[in-house]
């Protein structure tokens, strides 16, 4: 189990008039090797949630255990955020050193790693982003495209070398074309990041990726299902104040004219069109 | 940042909360001169007043201060714990400033006075009265304001400065652009708090603490944070600029309010209390037996007048709020 959260509730300003319930009795485990989604309307507790698992909010009441490390009791935040990288909204707005190479190496250099090391990740993290690292090491974070400065603070994360990465809303902001490669991206992190957590309001991008989705509501967790079970009660989805992805609404109008169908995904969906096409044919 | 409330607004309803807030700002405004014009010990004593006379003065200037303070309080319905919080920033100043005027006490001293001294530094009674006095004011500097402050938004608050201001139009003080520039300023305060942090988070993420001893570290450390914000501060303000700008801002031109401020009686009830008792203290040198009888009706007739409102107010407030 890597991440294991019980009872969690959160509170801003418990004791002022303006208080509000962010999360409320959260209960979930996240499994080394899932692609976790987490899904909510505006201000239904997704980012609280998120920021409590490398310890930027202190525990209020509940417990929580994140890779073996009980963050109801004292704990390393070094050792914690070492193993939990946080990829935030716009992540590029965090960019701040003279050159690339150096803002990616930030993180490595608060881990107190030798140089070489340093070096080594900072390299193996620009390349695997998809950036040329020789070309780019030393231009500012700030002359190169909005595209390129996403996956240097993305770099810059990959460079701490997490076991879980968390990613609130990775493509937001990012072009149909920028969404995708940023998505392939993220999928090619597999082999080195067993477990992706990942927010986001496109629904799409959860369907297709994720293997599980929480749904939070007001603070409250509505459960946690497999794209599948979402497929067959989209009613919890639409509770929440979330629309059911693409390929479903081309399912369900499909199925009102009387076909069949089952995909879950957008290539299932393209195959299984074509082969109900062949039959009425 | 949802755990900062801009400013320290405190977001209930009370009748002092509803006043104009440009009868809050000129009654604090009174309050700290007549703070100021409540003699010091020094210099009454140089200008011929005894120890005794002294004490019977501060006791009923302050007394009188001390109650309009505690009505205004009870009445704003803030904690009085939230209200003496903002002490709390100038605790260093206030026990390093009490201990200066205690043992460099310079004025005159009395001789049937108790004294004490060693080295350079000298205790007596008056040096001990004076330090205790000078606390006192420093401490009652602090809490006006801080009444004002936390029963006014601060879109109101420019809202009053903008219109006590405005008799500067006359030499040709540009008070609207200067009132802009505040309210701006204000309305971008949320937005670049909430933006600070996000990148402190961000950076927290990728194991940066700011929690050294060492101040040349500290500084170190704040430069991830003050970059991206300095960054994202002028992409906000350009932002906003081509924004005016794409709706024909004009400067020039006078402005129309939404919320447009209103003197009401409450407000001038308030400011004749204020300036009666500014009246008193103004009024002190030597007939403080006079004064004491003054006050003490100016001070009786307005707490009726207080009361009066305050019933009103809550009767209203609950209808409303009902």
């Amino acid at each position: 189990m890597t991440i294991k959260i019980k009872n969690l509730s959160h509170i801003y300003n418990p004791k002022a008039p303006f208080k509000k319930v962010a999360l409320d009795n959260i209960t979930l485990d996240i499994e080394h090797g899932d692609f976790f989604g987490i899904i909510g309307h505006t201000g239904s507790g997704k980012s609280t949630l998120i920021s409590h698992l490398n310890g930027l909010i202190k525990l209020q009441s509940g417990d929580l255990t994140v890779d073996g490390i009980d963050l109801s009791k004292r704990y390393d935040y070094k050792q914690l955020r070492a193993k939990v990288g946080m990829v935030f909204q716009y992540p590029e707005r965090q960019l701040f050193d003279i050159t690339i190479e150096r803002d990616v190496g930030f993180g490595p250099r608060n881990l107190g790693l030798d140089k070489d090391e340093i070096d080594k990740r900072v390299k193996e993290a620009i390349i695997k982003v998809g950036l040329e690292f020789e070309k780019i090491k030393d231009r500012s974070p700030f002359e190169i495209s909005g595209g390129q400065m996403r996956r240097a603070a993305l770099a810059g994360v990959l460079a701490m070398k997490p076991k879980i990465l968390i990613l609130d809303e990775p493509t937001a902001g990012l072009d149909p074309k920028g969404k995708k490669q940023i998505l392939h991206l993220i999928n090619s992190l597999r082999n080195e990041v067993p477990t992706i957590i990942m927010i986001s309001h496109n629904m799409d991008e959860i369907f297709e990726n994720c293997n599980k989705i929480a749904v939070l509501k007001d603070g409250k967790l509505k459960g946690v299902f497999t794209p599948r079970e979402l497929y067959d009660n989209s009613s919890i989805v639409v509770d929440s104040g979330l629309k059911m992805p693409s390929v479903y609404q081309i399912i369900s109008a499909l199925k009102a004219k009387g076909y069949d169908l089952n995909a879950i995904n957008e290539e299932e969906l393209i195959e299984q069109i074509i082969s109900a096409k062949g039959d009425t044919l | 940042m949802k755990d900062i409330s801009l400013g320290q607004y405190y977001p209930i309803k009370s009748p002092v909360h509803r006043l104009d807030p440009r009868t809050k700002m000129i009654a604090v405004i009174l309050y700290i001169i007549t703070l100021f014009l409540i003699p010091m010990l020094p210099n009454y004593i140089n200008n011929g007043g005894t120890l005794h006379d002294y004490l019977i003065i501060a006791a009923v200037c302050y007394g009188l201060i001390f109650i309009l303070l505690i009505v205004a309080i009870l009445f704003s319905r803030v904690p009085i714990l939230r209200v003496l919080k903002s002490i709390k920033g100038i605790l260093f100043l206030l026990i390093f400033m009490s201990l200066i005027s205690m043992f460099f006490y310079g004025g005159p001293i009395s001789e049937g006075s108790w004294q004490w001294s060693w080295w350079n530094l000298n205790l007596s009674t008056e040096s001990l009265i004076n330090a205790g006095i000078m606390s006192l004011r420093l401490v009652l500097l602090i809490l006006g304001p801080t009444i004002l402050t936390l029963t006014t938004t601060p879109t109101d608050l420019t809202a009053g400065i903008e219109s006590l201001m405005s008799p500067l139009k006359l030499i040709k003080f540009p008070v609207r652009i200067f009132a802009l520039i505040m309210s701006l300023a204000l309305s971008l305060i949320p937005g670049l708090m909430d933006e600070t942090a996000k990148i402190i988070n961000a950076q927290k993420s990728r194991g940066a603490h700011f929690d050294s001893r060492n101040l040349f570290k500290k500084a170190k450390a704040m430069m991830p944070i003050l970059i991206p914000l300095f960054i994202s501060a002028f992409k906000r303000a350009d932002d906003l600029a081509n924004a005016m700008d794409s709706r024909c801002f004009n400067s020039s031109k006078k402005r129309t309010k939404m919320k447009r401020l209103s003197f009401k009686a409450r407000d001038l009830s308030l400011l004749l209390f204020v300036a009666s008792l500014i009246g008193i203290i103004v009024y002190r040198g030597g007939l403080y037996m006079q004064s004491i009888m003054i006050g003490g009706i100016v001070l009786g007739g307005v707490a009726v007048v207080f009361m009066l409102f305050g019933i009103i107010e809550s009767v209203v407030l609950k209808r409303t709020d009902g």
